[in-house]
């Protein structure tokens, strides 16, 4: 596949930009964490952004999505990541939606998959336990009961917990912490008795949650899949996941890289604009070719989920790793290039490196992934 | 008993006695130090009662001059001093402006009234400092600062604007550049003067840093009168003492570079636990480091060489520049792998299970170092230039 975007693609990035732009930019980030948003996104906003059919981008038109793949859905990240903009896209159309398609059974698609789509409904991935992002330690127990099962313990880092109508949760119903076999996902409805949800709060103001399950019972019907066998699906939606997430730090790392330069060319000292001095010109030449391929790269994986292509996990951890080091210094070098008003909350400039580490950290970070883009690769 | 034995002996009985147990417990954040002033913010009462009992022996300040309100100690005595404070964990019972840098601008270039009635002040604690040079057109290009002082008389009129005055709001006095010549070189022309944050026409503006607090200030003087006794040095010849000033200040900085008492490398063990080597299971985090732990090591040594070379009289040129440079560039490498390790709980912002944040927020304020005080590429100039000699 030629690395470069249709005539479609380029149109929905165009809309897309648009429409984040306006209605769900760092202003309305900031109005939202000012007013200590339990949310922490406008449903209003969202209802907007279904009605483009973004939550469908990569859903088969099979199930009423618009079947225009991860690529398109990744362009439209890139522009979430630009604007900052804080939506469900990242927690329900990015992992949630994939977790049910990878995961569910024929039933559970059918009935999920169109009210996903339509952006009706918000589904979000519970599977993170200790401070790191380590899936096969998942050590969260399912216990037979019935036909069923009952869920007890807690997750940490739900995206949008608040908002969600269901959860995925990943569980253990054999094996131990460590055992990739073992696994199993569950569907478990947010109003489930027995499960509470807590709001917490990060650096990027964004909604996230901790899930409290005390024995929480989940019916046959609710059980994803082949019991103990969730790891094959989990591992291909924490790909889709961390190349998503790479898509947004591309453009939230362009886009603080643009306003640096701009800043460059405009703020003065010793007679000249700053961006005349070559220590920093270097640094912000370099920083471009980074980007490059930094684009590149999610790209190249995003067009991977599509084409199914077997090096699918390499190619996520190897855009998500490169896209962490990129945010990272393009974040870094954003607040240094601007001096003390880089420092300073009324400047935009800050809202960028935060919600950079969040996604930077979410589904694994750079030790984690450049790691294993080398166990991978076979060293 | 040597003499300084028995001055560890007498010492160690009298922190023993005078310490507040309170004041043994680790600071948390920068909030619980003591910065004094006439309305001091107290976390604790115990940190009045700790700095009254230092300052009555001069020991807020050690080394300055006992009739300024320091202890008079020597650099031997000092040691002894920090090392037994350090025995029992004993907080520094004051942090101050004062201390760190107009002091040392006092002592070299203050006049004798000016001493008597600036230092003793300070080293009790009484008085809280902020520092005016920054400008909204004059921040690396420091020299360029408009704020003008009239001459009229006995005294000066000052008017214009400063930006970034780290506690502006908080502090009673300003140490403050200003311009009171315009017709020479930007160099030329600028004075440096105190003068009371209570005087008629001093206003500020706190401003909100990323990290969530506001310690510093837009800081404005319409007609703000400053007594012409109050101007240290020769008028126009202020930009001497300024940059002496700013060496200290960097000094002072640098000092965040120092290593945390438990290593990073511990501390990542503990919350993230060993592989069956009983290494840290993640090649690359342990890498990195591993480097900063390296690198931490040898600034610490470089601090120490250059401080026993200088006693010897040998001077490394522009060591303050590169101990700024190199120790803030440490600092941000520590915090981002505080992230890095602390992972989720790393992130938090609010609420108790994060600690109200701690962690991003210090995180978030240690991207400062590198710009306050003079960034990292004016540093980085300065050593090209001063020490290289490399051209303009
Ligand atoms: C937390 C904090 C506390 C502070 N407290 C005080 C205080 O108490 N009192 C006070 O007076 N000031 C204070 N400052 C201000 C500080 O000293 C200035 O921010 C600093 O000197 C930089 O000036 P500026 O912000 O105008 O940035 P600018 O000078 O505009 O710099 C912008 C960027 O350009 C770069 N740059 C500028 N010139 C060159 C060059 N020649 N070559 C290469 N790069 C260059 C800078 O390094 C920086 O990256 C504080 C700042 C911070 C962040």
């Amino acid at each position: 596949m030629a690395l470069v975007l249709t005539e479609e693609q380029v149109m929905l990035r165009e809309s897309a930009a648009g429409l984040l732009a306006d209605r769900a930019g760092v202003a309305q980030l900031r109005a939202l964490r000012d007013a200590g948003d339990e949310l922490g996104f406008s449903r209003e906003v969202w209802q907007d952004i279904a009605a483009m059919g973004w939550p469908g981008i990569a859903i088969p038109e099979a199930y009423d999505g618009l079947g225009y793949g991860y690529t398109g859905l990744g362009l439209v990240l890139e522009q979430a990541g630009r604007h900052l903009s804080p939506s469900p896209l990242q927690s329900s159309v990015l992992v949630g939606t994939t977790a049910v398609h990878a995961l569910g059974t024929e039933a559970q698609k059918q009935a999920l998959l169109p009210s996903l789509a339509a952006g009706e409904l918000l589904v979000s991935l519970a599977l993170q336990e200790g401070v790191q992002h380590a899936p096969e330690q998942t050590a969260m127990a399912a216990v037979p009961a019935g036909d069923g099962y009952t869920l007890t313990g807690d997750k940490i880092l739900v995206l949008d917990a608040l908002a969600a109508d269901r959860f995925v949760v990943i569980a253990r119903t054999s094996g131990s912490a460590g055992d990739t076999e073992g696994l199993t996902a569950f569907l478990v409805p947010a109003d489930a008795a027995g499960l509470t949800v807590e709001r917490r709060s990060l650096v990027d103001s964004r909604g996230v949650g901790a899930l409290h399950f005390d024995g929480v019972q989940v019916p046959a019907d609710g059980v994803m899949g082949e019991p103990g066998r969730a790891w094959a699906g989990l591992g291909r939606t924490l790909d889709i996941a961390n190349i998503g997430l790479a898509a947004e730090l591309l453009g939230l790392a362009t886009e603080a890289f643009e306003r640096t330069v701009a800043y460059l060319q405009e703020r003065k000292q010793f007679g000249k604009v700053i961006g005349s001095f070559q220590g920093l010109q270097h640094r912000a030449a370099e920083l471009f070719a980074e980007l490059e391929l930094a684009r590149s790269i999610v790209l190249q994986a995003l067009q991977a989920i599509d084409a199914d292509d077997p090096e699918l996990p390499k190619l996520a951890s190897a855009a998500k790793a490169k896209l962490c080091e990129v945010a990272q210094r393009a974040t870094n070098e954003g607040i240094q290039m601007h001096g003390g008003i880089g420092m300073t909350d009324e400047y935009e400039i800050g809202f960028f490196i935060k919600r950079a580490r969040v996604a930077q950290h979410c589904f694994g970070d750079y030790n984690y992934h450049l790691d294993r883009f080398a166990r991978l690769s076979g060293f | 008993m040597s003499k300084l034995e028995q001055f560890r002996a007498e010492t160690r009985a009298w922190l023993e006695d005078n310490c507040p147990p309170t004041m043994r417990e680790p600071i948390r954040s920068f909030e619980d130090l003591y910065t004094g002033g006439r309305n001091p913010e107290i976390k604790h009462p115990d940190q009045q009662l700790w700095c009254e009992r230092m300052a009555a022996r001069g020991w807020t300040v050690p080394h300055w001059p006992r009739e300024y309100g320091g202890g008079g100690l020597d650099k031997e005595e000092c040691k002894v001093l920090r090392e037994e404070m350090e025995r029992i964990n004993a907080r520094r019972p004051l942090e101050s402006f004062g201390i760190s840098m107009l002091g040392p601008a006092l002592l070299q270039f203050g006049n004798e009234e000016q001493k008597l009635e600036h230092l003793p002040p300070i080293c009790r604690g009484e008085i809280r400092w902020c520092q005016g040079y920054s400008e909204p057109n004059a921040g690396s290009d420091l020299a360029s600062l408009q704020t003008r002082a009239e001459d009229h008389g006995d005294h000066y009129i000052i008017n214009g604007q400063k930006v970034w005055t780290s506690y502006a709001d908080k502090a009673d006095w300003i140490f403050c550049l200003v311009r009171t010549d315009n017709s020479g070189s930007k160099h030329e022309g600028i004075s440096f003067v105190l003068f009371d944050m209570a005087s008629p026409g001093v206003s500020t503006r706190p401003i909100r840093l990323i990290s969530g607090s506001s310690p510093f200030c837009e800081t404005f003087f319409d007609n703000v009168k400053a007594w012409k006794r109050n101007r240290v040095g020769e008028e126009g010849k202020g930009w001497a003492i300024a940059k002496y000033l700013l060496t200290h200040e960097r000094e002072m900085i640098s000092g965040f570079g120092a290593a945390p008492k438990k290593s990073l490398g511990e501390a990542a063990l503990e919350t993230l636990g060993a592989d069956a080597s009983g290494r840290l299971g993640n090649g690359i985090l342990r890498h990195t480091i591993a480097q900063y732990q390296l690198d931490a090591l040898a600034f610490a040594a470089t601090m120490s060489r250059v401080g026993d070379e200088a006693k010897a009289g040998q001077g490394l040129g522009a060591a303050s520049s590169i101990f700024k440079y190199y120790g803030t560039e440490l600092n941000k490498r520590r915090n981002e792998l505080n992230l890095a390790i602390g992972g989720e709980a790393a992130l938090g912002w609010d609420g108790e299970v994060y600690h109200g944040g701690a962690t991003s927020r210090d995180w978030l304020r240690s991207k400062g170092n590198s710009i306050e005080g003079g960034t990292s590429e004016v540093q980085l100039n300065i050593i090209a230039k001063r020490v290289l000699g490399l051209p303009d």
